[in-house]
């Protein structure tokens, strides 16, 4: 699993891209709350170079928007595919979250 | 050596997830599934595994043996046996995934995913051992069905 963020006026775009499984999910989790830590509250997950993600990333995903939640932030998804977007079909995650099917639309929304 | 079973014996530690994960994908990958089913059978070993990585030897260390193998109908069965406490997933309920972030709780998504997404999961207690098997029809039946 790999992160990469940048600023997009007060969003953070997170890119994640490889495997989120129950290795690799502590790690997405830890990286997540330490921009929440900074301030961050504006958060897009863009998910075009995700492969993988099982339930353990889900777990992470949810109590990361717990958190948010508290501090009145916000987290949205784009670009789905394939595995990915099934395991968000079948978790009911697709209708918790918003996701978009571009970055562009996604900031538009914030 | 038979080449439709095959078998391994690892820790029941997280540590030996992606070399399980490697096992499975090497005996399932010739069998003719699309990737989309190759990742849903990949995803429900991973789950079930980490459950008994997790809570089947609480406080001690302990092995998991995976055996995969072929039917005479082109039916793959993954065997996933442990020697743990007794852990039936099949007796454990759904989560309620109709809940928003507040209301949703965190757990029980794996254990659903594998009863989702697997043809048949069964589960035996034998011999002090907590055997799970999933059951997937051959990729020919499959293809057939729509899920």
């Amino acid at each position: 699993m790999e992160i990469n963020k940048k600023k997009e006026k007060d969003v953070l775009v997170i890119s994640v891209s490889g495997r989120i499984d129950a290795v690799t999910a502590p790690d997405f989790e830890k990286n997540l709350s330490e921009s929440i830590a900074a301030g961050e509250k504006n958060f897009l997950i863009k998910m075009n170079q995700l492969e993988y993600i099982s339930s353990a990333g889900l777990r992470s995903i949810l109590s990361i928007a717990k958190v948010l939640k508290t501090k009145e932030g916000k987290m949205v998804f784009s670009e789905l595919h394939g595995p990915v977007k099934d395991v968000f079909k079948i978790s009911g995650f697709g209708s918790i979250f918003t996701i978009y099917d571009t970055e562009e639309d996604a900031l538009k929304q914030f | 050596m038979d080449d439709n079973v095959q078998n391994i014996v690892v820790l029941a530690h997280l540590s030996s997830l992606q070399k399980s994960v490697a096992f499975i994908s090497s005996f399932t990958r010739r069998l003719g599934f699309d990737s989309r089913r190759l990742s849903e059978i990949e995803l429900c070993v991973e789950e079930v595994l980490v459950n008994i990585f997790n809570y089947a030897y609480p406080g001690e260390s302990g092995e998991v043996k995976i055996s995969c193998r072929t039917g005479p109908e082109g039916t793959l069965t993954i065997e996933i046996m442990d020697s743990g406490i007794p852990f039936n997933i099949l007796s454990s309920d759904d989560p309620d995934i109709s809940l928003n972030i507040d209301e949703r709780h965190i757990g029980g998504l794996g254990i659903y995913f594998v009863r989702q997404l697997m043809d048949r999961v069964e589960y035996r207690r034998e011999n002090n051992k907590n055997i799970l098997s999933l059951i997937n029809n051959s990729a020919a039946v499959s293809r057939t069905v729509e899920k």
